[in-house]
């Protein structure tokens, strides 16, 4: 027999708390999660044709509607000519389709010299397992290489567009989280202590594995940006900028860059010099092998990763 | 292999690397970096030039351990060398003249990042012009819209927002008509390096095979590119980017950027499709066609704009008419004076924006054509330096726009279809040149009572002071020694093949 417990400590056993939740007598939520109903949005109709005079006005103003030919010539004719036009491209570009050789013939001009080597000798000559990585980190290498700036370079248009330094809105950030997220989610918090972790480990596999199987660090940086970003989801800025503000990412990817070109750089200069590089190749399938191709994908991935992380960031709140 | 040969391998390393160092130091710093990259470039690219005309061969340069078709590869001939050293130079000049104004209208936490956006350009540019394969050339063509779109919106006004978003949609469109392209050429011959896709297409060309695929490949590349660099009915993003973007961004853009596009194009045509080729097809037609449209057009519209920015800005939308004319006419002459265009155009486009912007320095910042009345007395050496530049714009002897017009002219000379069309365009886009240049430079030197403007004398920038002098002087070295500028273009297109 079971000890009958009073009242008092039988509403604070995780039964009674079941039992309410099975009844409907009392929503777990409330009080626990911050909410807020969305207000309607009302607008008489005064306003409304208020709000759409000034519209037209505005419009007329820039365009200057009434003294401007050109743009009315060109507003009469802009569709038909948009649509012709893009009869005339798709009907020419299914011309050329037609002309281009089928699609998995033997005998097609791509398959030629360049792939047969890279399929044949791809393996003994990069170390990696995996061909494609093979042939963007180490055949092609120069292409990667210009590919992750790329990516740098994007970042930095998007924090020249993006970021402000307005400080005076901090308090009302504060109060209000309903400016960048809402906060205290618990569904989102449970189910992120738990995905996150793996996310981050699988990220991390598929970066490590690259050379091995499917994957390398495009794919691996973007599986752990994902991850950053569901964790910033589910926890907010104040945890996330303990580790991972903007000078971390800056000085992140410079890192990463730096050791991506000074690595190329010596491998393209030995490999135009004619010197023997140092650097041993390993037997294909180890996870130490086929040369630069494992940190080459390290820190393709660590710029993917904060890339994925940064944009996210920017479009949501502009400063981290 | 001589060391001078690992030269332009580094000067694009040196660049590349230099972008993100600059975005993890402050504005100060990253601003000594980019100096100093941009005149360490400048002189591994002279001495690559003076080794190339030495050895009077092009050399090729391999990214890698493995050999042609597999890996990457740069190749320097004397032109590329050329290129190289001469937009180092611009690029130095621009970024020099233009540093009180990046100062003023950049915001300090993104001092930096412009740095980061100038090295990751010059390293597109210096790529675009060694790359010998397709798709670095792509590659290094994201890198470089990307790039001059931060420049343009750098300064955060509404209006350079709105330029930087044509300016991306029509620069994308650019690269996706330019990606098309590649890919259709890859599909019909298997190779994606310049040297190797000319061979296979010479066969394709004598055995008669896609005809269709190679000319819609050719069609397509030759559209993306003049679109990225604004050829006449393209152009709609030009004059709102180049008009309201920082001083030395405009001069950037105007000068360097479209440059590095018609300089990938002339590659293209030499070292991918062979020249052949390009002349039997309509397409250098549509080229032409177009070109001198834009050369009437550009200038039709510089003459109803009432500032003088967007003035200098549509006169860009015509010398990019003459540039593509002069490939239109489809001769080896024709091209060289297109080069040798490429190169007058970016000495003297960045010259008058920097004097431009030395005579709005003098009438309270506006640009407006009433405000800067009687500026040249007010700012006396951006007075002359905006006379030199319109004098070479419009074509008088001494300086360079003269030799260049010259060559158009000599180079259409025995066309059989093409001589008139070519003497008329030049004919009336020299009058019109003319009307908008010389009445602004009437508008500059007519006095007005004292008190309107402010004074700036020649030691209150001496950095801006000694670029103008440098610009003008380059000017007359072009317009005054062009016999051995032409000899090393025509030299660098015989290198080509």
């Amino acid at each position: 027999m079971s000890k009958r417990i009073s009242d008092e400590e039988y509403q604070k056993t995780l039964s009674f708390r079941f039992r309410q939740w099975l009844d409907g007598t009392r929503d777990p939520y409330l009080g626990n999660v911050e909410m807020k109903k969305q207000e309607t949005f009302r607008e008489s109709a005064q306003e409304k044709t208020e709000r759409e005079k000034e519209r037209r006005r505005l419009k007329e103003k820039v365009y200057d509607l009434e003294n401007n030919l050109e743009v009315r010539i060109f507003n009469r004719f802009y569709k038909v000519f948009s649509v012709l036009f893009c009869i005339f491209l798709v009907a020419m570009l299914l011309v050329a389709v037609s002309d281009l050789p089928l699609h998995g013939k033997a005998d097609n001009p791509v398959n030629n010299e360049v792939a047969e080597r890279y399929i044949e000798k791809g393996m003994q000559e990069t170390g990696a397992v995996n061909i494609v990585t093979g042939m963007i980190l180490d055949y092609r290498a120069f292409d990667t290489l210009g590919e992750s700036h790329v990516l740098f370079v994007a970042t930095c248009t998007v924090l020249i567009l993006l970021r402000s330094d307005r400080k005076g809105d901090k308090e009302e950030e504060e109060n209000n989280d309903r400016i960048h997220e809402p906060k205290n989610d618990i569904i989102l918090q449970t189910v992120a202590k738990i995905l996150v972790p793996p996310i981050f480990i699988f990220g991390i596999y598929i970066i490590l594995a690259g050379h091995l199987g499917p994957g390398g660090g495009f794919s691996g940086g973007a599986v752990i940006g994902a991850g950053l970003i569901l964790y910033l989801n589910a926890f907010g800025f104040a945890k996330t900028e303990k580790f991972f503000t903007a000078k971390t990412y800056r000085r992140m990817s410079f890192c990463a860059l730096a050791c991506y070109s000074i690595a190329k750089s010596y491998s393209f200069y030995t490999g135009a010099n004619h010197i023997e590089s140092v650097i041993p190749l390993g037997t294909p399938g180890a996870i130490l092998s086929s040369g630069l191709i494992l940190i080459l994908n390290i820190c393709v991935g660590i710029v993917v990763a904060g890339t994925m992380y940064t944009f996210y960031v920017m479009f949501r709140k502009g400063n981290y | 292999m001589d060391s001078v040969q690992n030269f332009p391998f580094m000067s694009i390393l040196i660049s590349l690397f230099s972008g993100p160092l600059c975005s993890v130091l402050d504005g100060k710093w990253a601003k000594r970096v980019n100096t100093a990259v941009i005149t360490i470039i400048g002189g591994l690219s002279a001495a690559v030039l003076v080794y190339v005309v030495r050895t009077g061969q092009a050399f090729v340069y391999r990214m890698g351990h493995f050999p042609a078709p597999w890996g990457n590869e740069i190749r320097v001939g004397v032109l590329e060398a050329f290129m190289a050293f001469f937009f180092c130079v611009i690029m130095l000049l621009c970024m020099v003249s233009g540093a009180r104004e990046r100062e003023e209208q950049i915001e300090d936490s993104k001092q930096n990042l412009y740095y980061v956006m100038v090295n990751l350009l010059l390293c597109s540019l210096l790529a675009l012009i060694y790359t010998n394969d397709l798709f670095t050339a792509y590659v290094f063509v994201e890198i470089n819209t990307i790039s001059a779109c931060g420049l343009i919106m750098i300064r955060q006004t509404g209006r350079t927002i709105e330029a930087a978003v044509r300016y991306m949609i029509m620069s994308l469109l650019g690269s996706g008509l330019l990606l098309l392209g590649i890919c259709h050429l890859y599909a019909v011959t298997g190779q994606l390096l310049m040297s190797n896709i000319k061979e296979a297409v010479q066969m394709l060309a004598a055995g008669h095979q896609y005809h269709i695929t190679l000319m819609v490949a050719l069609g397509l590349m030759s559209v993306g590119l003049a679109i990225k660099s604004a050829l006449y009915p393209f152009h709609a993003w030009l004059p709102d980017a180049y008009g309201y973007a920082t001083l030395s961004s405009s001069a950037i853009l105007s000068s360097l950027v479209s440059k590095g596009y018609i300089f990938l194009l002339i590659k293209i045509f030499y070292r991918v499709v062979g020249f052949e080729l390009v002349m039997e097809s309509k397409v250098a037609n549509v080229l032409f066609v177009f070109g001198i449209i834009g050369m009437i057009m550009g200038s039709v519209n510089a003459i109803r704009t009432d500032n003088v920015k967007r003035m200098i800005a549509y006169s860009s939308v015509a010398q990019i008419g003459y540039i593509y004319m002069g490939l239109g006419l489809a001769t080896e002459a024709g091209t060289v004076a297109s080069i040798y265009h490429v190169m007058s155009h970016a000495a003297t486009k960045s010259l008058l924006f920097v004097a431009a912007a030395g005579l709005t320095d003098a009438s309270r910042g506006e640009a407006h054509f009433k405000d800067i009345t009687g500026a040249a007395y007010r700012n006396k050496l951006a007075g002359v330096a905006f006379t030199v530049g319109s004098l070479a714009m419009v074509g008088m002897p001494m300086f360079s726009g003269f030799i260049s017009k010259l060559f158009f002219a000599q180079a259409a000379v025995g066309h059989t279809h093409k001589m008139l069309p070519t003497f008329i365009a030049l004919a009336i886009s020299t009058v019109l040149n003319e009307l908008y240049f010389m009445k602004t430079v009437i508008r500059i030197y007519t006095p007005v009572p004292e008190g309107v403007g402010r004074k700036v004398s020649i030691g209150e920038q001496p950095a801006k002071s000694a670029a103008l002098v440098c610009f003008i002087l380059l000017n007359l070295i072009l317009g005054l020694n062009s016999d051995p500028i032409i000899r090393l273009i025509q030299g660098g297109l015989e290198m080509f093949d």
